[in-house]
């Protein structure tokens, strides 16, 4: 598939992102550079500037709410991406109403109960959904941990086992990396395996 | 009894027929919190983890989350 290929089946396609943080904001702008039709943000929190060690956010942007400001930057990167933005914390029946029209969705908290939730309403309540989760890349550096792990349509990426701390901070290069996993685990999905 | 957990062969050392999740996590102490748990596909919500039972030959998930993101 050459790059216009590409684009022209993405532009159909609706990607939701639950939480606009580290993996968030930098899986949406993958997909935003691919060329994906349509993205459903969501995240109730404000652009601080302890987020930018890793976040898809500019200095000039904090205090602004994340799921605004990372519309504005994926206007500025393509704008013809459709960005729906909600500055919301998400419930479950607020996940089945949002992204009921996705073709997969993104799942991008920074809290395990969060992450828990979301995988388990997708679970119970929208069969067939794909979702891609991502669990472990706080710390720096062991790039050889980094996996995709798959069970039925839940898709985790990460090392599965460092979880932030003191000791082992979120940081760009490793919350990236992931993120930057997730939005190619997802464009796998959406547009098919690589010949 | 042999399942499949995590994707992986797995023999787990028990003569019962049929184990609950309660009964898994106890004999692979597992003592996570935030699990997602699936049964052949199905998922297991925290309060089925004691009425939720498998047997040999099953497909049986446990996802940990951990805090990140």
């Amino acid at each position: 598939m050459n790059f216009e290929e590409i684009k022209s089946v993405l532009k159909g396609k609706t990607a939701g992102i639950a939480g606009c943080g580290g993996l968030g904001s930098n899986s949406a702008v993958a997909l935003a550079r691919t060329g994906i039709g349509r993205l459903i943000i969501a995240d109730f929190d404000k652009v601080d500037e302890s987020n930018l060690n890793r976040q898809y956010f500019f200095y000039s942007q904090v205090g602004q709410y994340k799921a605004e400001a990372l519309k504005e930057n994926i206007s500025r990167i393509n704008p013809s991406v459709k960005v729906e933005a909600h500055i919301i914390k998400l419930q479950p029946a607020d996940i089945m109403a949002l992204y009921k029209e996705c073709d997969i969705i993104i799942e991008a908290f920074d809290k395990a109960e969060m992450k828990q939730m979301i995988v388990e309403t997708v679970s119970e309540k929208m069969p067939g959904m794909p979702i891609v989760c991502g669990v472990g890349m706080a710390g720096w550096g062991k790039n050889e941990l980094i996996k995709v792990e798959k069970f039925d349509d839940i898709y985790v990426v990460g090392d599965g086992i460092t979880e932030v701390s003191d000791e082992t901070p979120v940081l760009a290069p490793r919350v990236c990396t992931v993120a930057n996993m997730m939005a190619n685990t997802a464009l796998e999905l959406l547009i098919g395996e690589m010949k | 009894m042999n399942i499949t957990l995590n994707n992986r062969e797995e023999t787990l050392d028990t003569n019962k027929e049929i184990l609950s999740i309660a009964e898994l996590f106890e004999l692979k102490k597992f003592s996570f919190k935030n699990l997602v748990v699936k049964i052949n596909g199905t998922l297991v919500k925290r309060d089925e983890y004691q009425s939720a039972y498998f047997k040999n030959g099953d497909k049986v998930d446990v996802i940990h989350m951990i805090s990140g993101g």
